[in-house]
């Protein structure tokens, strides 16, 4: 038997419930590319994070909160990137021996035309990846329409409690589930009765179906998954242990995801190499750290993973030691393949006059650019198939992948 | 058992006797063209065999009676239980003053270990508060006699949202339900102006940080963008800057006296529990706002602009809208919006006229059954469905049950509120997430009658085949879902299965 695609499968969900059940609609990708789009809600002091170290002007506006320049002698110092840029200590572990491999690649002055600087308005600018200006039309994400795109070989999720915006619209509804508490399956038997009530058609019919398969087919790998690492392995919780099992998921069973990682919002207090901020920068570095363990090299060498935010924060540091809402972000792009170990896009010196309107890093890499960009490259898509996904975007080649 | 057609009764038919002159008792309980009625216009139909009188839910009699009807009470053991709450003893003002002071003393041990247990007691104390507040919300949705008051209350509360983990907010938050509460078939522009003077949106978003010379322009953006007109609705930018001007200087103030003032602000100062308007925060200038000039003078203004917008056309496009989609789900007929609209300008924004209008469309009466419900109505209809008029005991389940449908009580952290979008609702990880709570609730007592602090339940078991169902409900469901019915093998899992079927998931 032909191994059962999404689509198709949907088309008559009941009639083939039996394969979804045995879990064989889900066969491993043949060398299929993996995405993954980690979303830092809140909107990350990214310049805490990735440091202008190199920057005289970065201190000046910082007085309490900046990172100390490298210094191997200093436990708490920020650890070089490049001449200019450095990492969080907080990182140390995580991230930075990808960047060594040249495995992750930060793209600075990163975001949206969205000067709103409203997280729920920027949030969703970047989920719908839409023109900005224009009327919203909010059953239609990106995610979305590139899962649409792909077609046959989508496998799409999102490893989240509700259906984010970015994977509304899809007329074959994509699955979404949060991975905190992953809970048993409901056994075949009355997944078989309730299927029966909702009948072959219409998207709650399919929204059903394919809820009982994923379900399934995700208790089913993270069992093995837990029985294969119980020996001396760490219990992680939070973000680390999602992000674990997201990497056993990705492993062979999806390949274009979502989840967002919330908290980010530092407006009081945030601290520099401790602090509330280094502790959530650190459990991010260690999910990630922990993502491209449990995928497996293999699997790592076809995968990418973006990690966008809303917008950036005042470069200035405020009042209250911490930062306000800002413009330009940092992104990051890590993957096996990727081509890392360097800062990407166009970069300025940063000073009091080139901060966007006084106050905050400019955006010179467009998001939808970058991501459309990447996605071209990955899956060989042309430019106008790209049209679709990121209207009126023209696809900036960083030559990341 | 003494259960047949001829016993059932409903709580629904007596929902209005509390306000209302007695009206005949009815011997059939709800017929089988008021169910979907009763779907609608509460909070679910609920199949209790009490023996009360009153009639169904339609658009007639039992409708005029429930917009015209003021907070009603709640059964005895519903109200006991609310009576019992902190939140209820004292007055708000007093309970954010009171939690401001021990979070100042906690602030202020030096001891490390005793601060941080003085801290951890302080955010025990502000959680149980918001916890209180939202036990309230929940029996009222079950058992409050005036269902329409209690769905739009929960619509308003989304409407105008607040996030209970901002700063103080927890210790507001259930007065501020409560300030919706009873005003939720009034007059918008009343509602509209309870908001504004409640410390929990002033609070939440920052307009008690707005000042002359550090405007923040935050809640004017929302009142405009998400309250009243609606974004893209015609105003600008410059009417949002113009707007937190006029805005300036209202805000929360928990000291007991009034600062002190210039002779000449004196008379401007307004006070009203901790709400209070700071003539010396506020921009005396003049102000350009929707095409009026307003002259700076103080909170009038305020008063002058909210005249402004609550009779905008805009205004009553958009809350017309909002509510249209609420009831009539995704893309409620542009007609009977426009109707809704015509009542909201001709009655002054009256809500409860508002409400009649849609009500009273043909296409209200088509569309019922047909709208998918979200966590909140799938919820709370389960439970009323289940139980009746029994009362539960603990609705810590059901909070915890929305939180995990992703609708949690006061939780959304952005002002726009929940989604009232189906598909918000409606994705494969949901309905799975669905199917496990309707095994939860169908399975047993679940928790829902284990008093706070006990260990165990007392005996209760979920009635889903009752007298509602034998009498008439039954025969409304599609032939699958009967089909599927009868293969459950125990009465449980006939539970888990009735409210696992698509007829359950709309209203």
């Amino acid at each position: 038997m032909p191994p059962i695609q999404r689509r198709d499968l949907l088309k008559g969900a009941a009639a083939f419930a039996p394969s979804i059940v045995a879990g064989r609609a889900f066969a491993a990708p043949q060398a299929g590319s993996r995405l993954l789009v980690v979303f830092l809600r809140g909107a990350y002091d990214a310049t805490s994070i990735i440091v202008p170290t190199g920057s005289d002007f970065y201190y000046q506006s910082r007085p309490t909160i900046a990172l100390a320049r490298p210094n191997p002698a200093d436990p708490k110092a920020a650890l070089p990137l490049d001449g200019d840029w450095s990492l969080h200590p907080a990182l140390k572990e995580s991230i930075l021996p990808l960047w060594r491999q040249r495995q992750i690649a930060f793209v600075p002055f990163a975001g949206t035309d969205d000067l709103s600087r409203s997280h729920f308005e920027t949030q969703d600018t970047i989920e719908l990846g839409q023109p900005v200006g224009g009327s919203r039309n909010y059953g239609s994400g990106f995610l979305a329409r590139l899962a649409q795109m792909l077609g046959r070989d989508d496998r799409p999720i999102a490893f989240t409690d509700q259906l984010p915006l970015c994977f509304r619209g899809d007329p074959v509804p994509v699955p979404n589930l949060g991975l905190a508490n992953v809970g048993k399956p409901i056994d075949r038997r009355q997944t078989a009765i309730i299927e029966s009530m909702y009948g072959k058609r219409g998207q709650l019919a399919q929204s059903v179906a394919e809820g009982f398969h994923v379900r399934e087919t995700v208790f089913d790998t993270l069992d093995q998954e837990m029985k294969a690492a119980g020996r001396g392995a760490v219990s992680s919780k939070g973000f680390e242990l999602s992000a674990r099992r997201i990497g056993a998921l990705m492993r062979d069973r999806f390949n274009l995801a979502f989840v967002d990682v919330g908290g980010w919002d530092t407006h009081v207090s945030q601290g520099n190499a401790s602090g509330y901020l280094a502790d959530r920068i650190g459990e991010l570095g260690r999910g990630l750290a922990g993502f491209v363990d449990a995928l497996g090299a293999r699997a790592w060498g076809s995968t990418t993973v973006v990690v966008v935010s809303e917008f950036g924060r005042t470069f200035r540091e405020n009042g209250d030691k911490g930062t306000d809402h800002g413009h330009g972000s940092i992104y990051w792009v890590m993957g096996g393949d990727v081509a890392g170990g360097r800062m990407a896009g166009a970069q300025v010196a940063l000073s009091a006059a080139t901060l966007n309107q006084a106050r905050d890093l400019p955006v010179l890499t467009d998001y939808r650019a970058l991501i459309g960009g990447l996605v071209a490259r990955q899956y060989g898509l042309s430019a106008d198939r790209m049209a679709t996904v990121f209207p009126q975007a023209r696809p900036a080649d960083l030559k990341l992948v | 058992m003494m259960r047949v057609q001829l016993s059932i009764r409903t709580v629904l038919v007596a929902l209005c006797s509390l306000s209302a002159p007695p009206l005949q008792a009815q011997s059939a309980g709800i017929p089988v063209k008021n169910l979907a009625w009763a779907d609608r216009l509460t909070w679910g139909v609920e199949g209790s065999a009490a023996s009360r009188g009153g009639t169904a839910p339609d658009a007639g009699r039992w409708l005029d009676v429930q917009l015209r009807a003021g907070p009603g009470a709640l059964p005895p053991d519903a109200q006991r239980q609310v009576d019992a709450m902190r939140i209820v003893r004292e007055p708000m003002a007093q309970l954010v003053v009171e939690e401001d002071s021990a979070i100042r003393a906690a602030n202020a041990l030096t001891d490390p270990d005793q601060r941080k247990a003085a801290r951890d007691a302080y955010q025990k104390d502000m959680n149980a508060l918001a916890d209180e507040a939202r036990a309230r919300s929940i029996l009222r949705a079950l058992y409050g006699p005036d269902q329409l008051r209690e769905q739009m209350t929960w619509f308003w509360f989304n409407h105008f949202n607040v996030h209970a983990p901002k700063r103080d907010v927890r210790a507001m938050v259930g007065d501020y339900e409560d300030t919706i509460h009873a005003r939720a078939l009034g007059k918008f522009r009343d509602l509209l102006e309870a908001t504004l003077r409640h410390p929990a949106m002033l609070r939440y978003l920052d307009n008690d940080q707005n000042a002359a010379g550090h405007i923040n322009e935050n809640y004017a953006r929302e009142i405009m963008e998400l309250h009243t007109m609606g974004v893209g609705s015609g105003y600008s930018q410059q009417d949002v800057q113009e707007l937190a001007r006029i805005l300036t200087g209202v805000g929360v103030d928990l000291k007991p006296d009034p600062p002190r003032l210039k002779p000449q602000w004196q008379p401007l100062y307004v006070r009203a529990g901790l709400f209070e308007f700071n003539p010396a925060r506020h921009d005396f200038g003049d102000k350009h706002f929707l095409g009026h000039d307003i002259k700076g003078r103080g909170f009038a203004e305020v008063e002058e602009a909210l005249d402004l917008i609550a009779s905008s056309p805009a205004t009553a496009h958009h809350v017309s809208l909002q509510i249209a989609t609420y009831f009539m789900g995704d893309t409620p007929p542009a007609d009977v919006v426009a109707r809704m609209e015509q009542a909201f300008r001709h009655s002054d924004g009256d809500i409860a006229r508002v409400l009649r209008a849609m009500i009273g469309a043909p296409a209200f009466r088509a569309s019922l059954g047909t709208v998918f419900k979200d966590p909140a109505h799938y919820a709370i209809s389960a439970v009323r469905y289940a139980y009746g008029d029994r009362v539960i005991l603990n609705t810590q389940p059901i909070v915890g049950w929305l939180n995990r449908m992703g609708e949690g009580l006061y939780n959304h952290e952005t002002p726009d509120g929940y989604d009232m979008r189906s598909d918000a609702w409606s994705g494969p990880g949901q309905m799975a997430t669905r199917f496990d709570i309707a095994r939860q609730i169908g399975g047993g007592s679940a928790g829902l009658f284990r008093p706070p602090g006990a260990s165990a339940d007392q005996p209760a078991f979920p009635q889903l085949q009752n007298a509602l169902y034998f009498g008439g409900l039954g025969t409304t469901l599609g032939q699958p879902t009967r089909d599927a019915l009868a293969r459950a093998t125990s009465p449980q899992e006939w539970n888990a299965l009735y409210l696992s079927s698509p007829e359950f998931m709309h209203r």
